[in-house]
C-alpha cells in the first residue's frame, strides 16, 4: 500500500480525524513537555550546588584592624576588602564633588559606617585584583587602589578615577551584626 | 550548467548541494527501504543508540561534579546525590542507565541470534555489534570502579587479577594495569579517563555498525531478502513511529527502576567506602556479567577459567561461519528454535549460579551450563548446519506477510526449499 493509498480516505473509511489530532497533539505536547522538564534538570545540575551555596556569606571580626590598615577576606571565592579608614581618607572621598565622577556615587551611599569601606576586591575593568592592600603597594593617585593590569585607579572610598575601568568597585551586600563584626553576602 | 528552471530554491538547498546533509538524512531516515514486516524486535537497536546518549550526556554532566582520586572520589559521588542540584536524579539515571543499556543490547543480540541476523552479507555488521559489546562491557566494569565502594575496589581488583592467570608474563600485565603494585589512585585515575573516552570509540563503531547496516539494510522475522519494492515500506513515518512507540515503553520502565528501584540492581556495599584491607563477604559483579562470571567459576583451573570466560564472548565473533544453514529465521528451522530456546534459559541460569556462592549444587549447575553454552556454538550450530532440513520457505516478505494476514496454513506462492 502506498503512501497516497493511505492519504486516500475513500479507501479507509473509518478514520477519525478529529480524534487523530486530539492523539497527536497530546502526544508530541507530552513529549515535548516531559522533554523540557528533563532536560531543565540536567542542565540545572550545572548550577552553583548546596554546598556551594552554603559557602555565600562570611563574617569578620573588625576589631584587631587598627585606623589605617586594611584587611582581605574571602567571600564566594573572591577578596573582600574592608578598609578601616583615616579621618583624612574619610574626608578626600567625601570631599569629592558627585558631578566629577565616572560612575557617579557620594561616598554615604557606599558605606554604612564612614569608617569602615568594604567592596569587593575584583577590577570592574576584567577582573584583576588591584593593589593597595599591603604596605607598601602602589596606592595610585587618588590613595584607595591601583589595578595592574590596566592602570584603573580608585579613590578612599573604591570609586574609579582615572583608567579603564566603567563601574566602582562594587559594595558586596554586608550588615554589622555588632558593632565590631558584619557579615557579608 | 545547471538549467535555471530545475536550480532548487531555499535555504536547505543551498546548503544540501553544498553540503549534501538532507539528502543524507532523507536516504537514511526518511525513505530508507525497510523490510515491511519488521516486529517491536527491531527496536532494540534505535533503542541502544538513544541510551548510548543518554549515557553520554548524563555522563559528561556527571563528569563535571566527579573527582578521580582515591581521597575523595567517595565523597564526590555523595556530594552528587545530595548537594548538587537533581544530582541523585543525575547519577541514578547513569547508574540504572548502565543496566538498561545492557538490557537492551542483550536483547538486541539475541534478536540477531534468532533471526539468523549475523549470517552472509551481515557477517561485518554482526562482529561490530560483538566489538561494541566488549567496549561496552570495558566501560561498564571501569564505571562500577569510579565511586570507590568496596564493591567498586574488590571488583577491580578481581577483574584485573583475571591477568595474572596467563604464565610468566601475567604480573607484569596486572603490575602495568594498575600502575602500581595494588589498585590505588593511578588505577583510580586512569579507568576515570578511559571510562570517559570508551563511549567515544563506541560511537564510531555504532557509526560503523549503521554504515554496514544500510549497505544490505535489515534482515526481518522471515530472514528472507527484499526481492521488490513490494517487500518494503519507507523508514518514514512508519519506522520513526513504530520507534516512538517503543521508545515510550521503555522509557516508562527506565524512569519506573530511576524514581522506584534506583538501586534494586545495585549492591549495598557500594555505599561503603573502598577499604584495602577488608574484601566484602560475597563479592558479585554487576548483573550484566553474571554469566560470564560463572563460566570462569565453573572451572577448576584459573587459566582455564579466565580463558573460557574471555571465550565466551569471543566466540560471538565467529558466529557467521559456525552456524552455515543456509536458512537464516529460527521461524523456519525447527530444530534450532528448540536449541535456541534451551540457550537462552541456560544463559539465565548461568546469570543465577554466577549470583550464588561457589559451592555444593551451584558448582555442578554451572559446569552443565557452561558445557552447553559452549556446545550450543561448537556442536549444535555446525551439526544443524549440515543435517536440519526446513520446511518450504515462502518466496518473499510480501508473500509470507499476505499468507500470515489471512491466517492459511499454505504460505501463498511457496517455493519448495530443503537443505
Amino acid at each position: 500500500m502506498s503512501e497516497k493509498d493511505l492519504k486516500d480516505k475513500d479507501t479507509i473509511p473509518s478514520v477519525d480525524e478529529e480524534k487523530r489530532d486530539f492523539l497527536f497533539v497530546t502526544t508530541a505536547g507530552l513529549a515535548v513537555a516531559g522533554g523540557a522538564v528533563t532536560v531543565f534538570s540536567m542542565v540545572d545540575t550545572m548550577n552553583p550546588a548546596k554546598d556551594v551555596l552554603a559557602l555565600s556569606t562570611t563574617e569578620v571580626d573588625l576589631s584587631p584592624i587598627e585606623e589605617g590598615q586594611s584587611l582581605t577576606v574571602m567571600w564566594r571565592g573572591k577578596p573582600i576588602f574592608i578598609r578601616h579608614r583615616s579621618e583624612g581618607e574619610i574626608s578626600d572621598a567625601s570631599n569629592v564633588s558627585v558631578g566629577e565622577l565616572k560612575h557617579m556615587a557620594s561616598d554615604e551611599s557606599r558605606v554604612k559606617n564612614p569608617k569602615w569601606l568594604v567592596v569587593v576586591g575584583v577590577c570592574t575593568h576584567l577582573g584583576c585584583v588591584p593593589l593597595g592592600q599591603k604596605i607598601g603597594d602602589n596606592k595610585g593617585e587618588f590613595g584607595g587602589w591601583f589595578c595592574p593590569c590596566h592602570g584603573s585607579h580608585y579613590d578612599t572610598s573604591g570609586r574609579i578615577r582615572k583608567g579603564p575601568a566603567p563601574l566602582n568597585l562594587e559594595v558586596p551586600p554586608y550588615e554589622f551584626v555588632t558593632d565590631d563584626i558584619i557579615k557579608i553576602g | 550548467m545547471k538549467d535555471n528552471k530545475t536550480e532548487k530554491k531555499g535555504f536547505t538547498n543551498w546548503i544540501d548541494e553544498r553540503l549534501p546533509i538532507f539528502t543524507f538524512i532523507n536516504h537514511n531516515l526518511r525513505d530508507y527501504p525497510t523490510p515491511k514486516n519488521l516486529n517491536y524486535f527491531w527496536n532494540f537497536g534505535s533503542l541502544a543508540g538513544i541510551t548510548l546518549v543518554i549515557m553520554i550526556v548524563t555522563g559528561i554532566l556527571l563528569a563535571m561534579q566527579y573527582t578521580a582520586n582515591t581521597e575523595i572520589a567517595f565523597d564526590s559521588v555523595e556530594r552528587i546525590m545530595r548537594d548538587v542540584n537533581n544530582g541523585w536524579l543525575l547519577r541514578y539515571i547513569h547508574m540504572n542507565g548502565a543496566s538498561m543499556f545492557f538490557i537492551i543490547v542483550y536483547i538486541h543480540i539475541f534478536r540477531g541470534l534468532y533471526y539468523g541476523s549475523y549470517k552472509y552479507p551481515r557477517e561485518i555488521l554482526w562482529m561490530l555489534g560483538v566489538v561494541i559489546l566488549l567496549l561496552m562491557m570495558a566501560t561498564a566494569f571501569m564505571g562500577y570502579v569510579l565511586p570507590w565502594g568496596q564493591m567498586s575496589f574488590w571488583g577491580a581488583t578481581v577483574i584485573t587479577n583475571l591477568f595474572s592467570a596467563f604464565p610468566i608474563i601475567g604480573d607484569y600485565i596486572v603490575t602495568f594495569l594498575w600502575g602500581g603494585f595494588s589498585v590505588d589512585n593511578p588505577t583510580l585515575s586512569r579507568f576515570f579517563v578511559l571510562h570517559y573516552l570508551l563511549p567515544f570509540a563506541i560511537v564510531g563503531v555504532v557509526a560503523l555498525h549503521l554504515v554496514a547496516l544500510h549497505q544490505f539494510g535489515s534482515n526481518n522475522p522471515t530472514g528472507l531478502d527484499v526481492k521488490s519494492e513490494g517487500d518494503t515500506i519507507p523508514f518514514h513515518p512508519y519506522y520513526t513511529v513504530k520507534d516512538y512507540l517503543g521508545l515510550g515503553v521503555y522509557l516508562i520502565v527506565f524512569a519506573g527502576l530511576v524514581f522506584f528501584a534506583p538501586n534494586f540492581l545495585g549492591h549495598p556495599d557500594n555505599y561503603i567506602p573502598a577499604n584495602p584491607l577488608q574484601t566484602p563477604a560475597h563479592i558479585v559483579p554487576e548483573w550484566y556479567f553474571l554469566p560470564f562470571y560463572a563460566i570462569l567459576r565453573a572451572v577448576p583451573d584459573k587459566l582455564l577459567g579466565v580463558l573460557l570466560m574471555f571465550a565466551a564472548v569471543l566466540i560471538l565473533f565467529f558466529l557467521p561461519w559456525l552456524d552455515r544453514h543456509r536458512v537464516r529465521s529460527a521461524n523456519f528451522r525447527p530444530f534450532y528454535r528448540q536449541f535456541y530456546w534451551l540457550f537462552i534459559i541456560n544463559c539465565f541460569v548461568l546469570g543465577w549460579v554466577g549470583a550464588m556462592p561457589a559451592e555444593g549444587i551451584y558448582v555442578l549447575i554451572s559446569r552443565v551450563a557452561t558445557l552447553y553454552y559452549f556446545g550450543f556454538f561448537l556442536i549444535i550450530m555446525p551439526l544443524l548446519s549440515k543435517f536440519e532440513n526446513t520446511p518450504a520457505l515462502p518466496s518473499s516478505i510480501s508473500a509470507a506477510v499476505i499468507s500470515e494476514k489471512f491466517d492459511s496454513k499454505e504460505p501463498a506462492g511457496s517455493e519448495t526449499y530443503v537443505k
